[in-house]
């Protein structure tokens, strides 16, 4: 099963739940992979701690211009929709930062100057930790390029009995880029009115891309029942309800699990994964 | 001489546009013969990145020697320094009182682009 943990609201909750869940089913001796997509600031790793990370480059192509074959025909930096390319008399200046790799300026080159060359934007590491088969992308600062880095962690998918993909916040390319490949979104927020308004937002960003999803309420009792009602007038199942409990927040704020630090939680999450793989079932059937 | 000036409209009475890649046009003057024409920037004000260094590519290719604007970022800068394309920042009033600034040689040349960049 492909889980995506999302939400419209940054710090709602989405890496607690993640993790967690992560681990939780990890006990329960499931095969678990657990995939970090919010490459821009990732962060399940410190509260898994691995001792051994595998980190390697996450590469991107670019191109490389070989000055003494070119003439300056400029149709190369023409066909650029990124506006990465300049020539300036037989010389041509390339903006690598602003290049998505789409190969037109080395196929359209007419004397083959061009070539495709590759730079990094980030790390990709993986990990094993506890039983837990963890991988993160880390984009490197100043760098644009989040989806195609979301991509690549992405594709480490590999056989588990459940893959759960901790998505960046919000609802632009980078969030749809990780909710890409799976088969229930879990749309994380909190009973607050910023918490209602990016649930719609998110809410209606899943049911374009047609995908399954249901609710994880944190920090319930903290707000109102705003969110509780708009659940359940859209027919959106919530799947779990986290009270607001300080020694939760004290948990995150030390880097350890929720489950191990606060009794009752573990019992919280192991229903929440039973619920996911029974919608699971359902969904397949 | 021929110069470019980043216009808010499409006379020499416009003001000058204080963004350079994504000036509303250009206005290229040629200072010998006393003529102008407007020269559209439409494509990279709908631009969604690289809208300084396409405005400089376009400098480049009208060939002139000097550029007069309010504000020129990094990679403009860069482009237009490779084709040794003079760079005035800073211009203010209407695009007649840059040129006239211009030829009276009161207007500095810019050592460095004097905006960061807005994209990295």
């Amino acid at each position: 099963m492909n889980l995506t943990i999302a939400s419209g609201k940054g710090g709602t909750g989405k890496t607690t739940v993640a993790v967690n869940l992560a681990v939780a089913a990890t006990r329960e001796g499931r095969r678990v992979q657990l995939l970090d997509c919010d490459v821009e600031e990732p962060n399940c790793h410190l509260f898994l701690e691995p001792e051994t990370e595998r980190r390697r480059d996450a590469l991107v192509p670019v191109p490389e211009v070989e000055e003494a074959a070119c003439n300056g025909c400029g149709e190369c930096a023409a066909i650029c929709r990124y506006n990465a390319l300049a020539v300036v008399g037989s010389s041509v200046m390339v903006f690598p930062e602003l290049c998505h790799g789409c190969a037109g300026c080395w196929l359209v080159c007419p004397e083959q100057a061009i070539t495709r060359g590759e730079r990094s934007i980030g790390d990709l590491v993986e990990a094993d930790v506890a039983g837990l088969r963890l991988a993160y992308g880390r984009l490197n600062v100043g760098e644009a390029l989040v989806p195609p880095l979301i991509a690549q962690v992405s594709a480490l998918r590999g056989d588990a009995d459940l893959t759960i993909v901790d998505a960046p916040p919000g609802t632009s390319c980078s969030a749809i880029a990780a909710l890409s490949g799976s088969d229930y979104v879990v749309l994380v927020t909190e009973p607050t009115p910023f918490g209602l308004n990016d649930l719609v937002l998110a809410a209606d960003v899943v049911r374009q891309l047609e995908l399954p999803c249901g609710v994880v309420i944190n920090r319930a009792g903290a707000g109102d029942d705003r969110v509780h009602d708009w659940c359940r007038r859209e027919g959106l199942e919530i799947l779990l309800e986290i009270p607001d409990d300080r020694r939760v927040a004290e948990a995150y704020a030390r880097g350890d699990l929720v489950l191990d630090a606060v009794p009752g939680a573990a019992d919280l999450y192991r229903d929440l994964m039973r619920t996911l793989m029974a919608r699971a079932v359902e969904g397949a059937a | 001489m021929k110069i470019a000036v980043t216009a808010q409209g499409p006379t020499l009475e416009s003001d000058v546009d204080p963004r350079f890649g994504r000036t509303q046009c250009f206005i290229v003057i040629d200072t010998d013969k006393g003529t102008h024409r407007v020269v559209d920037n439409a494509q990279n004000l709908q631009a969604a990145q690289g809208a300084g260094i396409q405005a400089a590519q376009t400098m480049v290719d009208q060939s002139v020697e000097a550029v007069l604007t309010g504000n020129c970022g990094p990679k403009a800068f860069k482009v237009l320094g490779a084709a040794r394309i003079a760079v005035h920042v800073g211009v203010k009033g209407t695009v007649a009182e840059a040129v006239a600034e211009f030829t009276a040689g009161s207007l500095p040349t810019a050592a460095a682009p004097n905006v960061e960049g807005h994209w990295s």
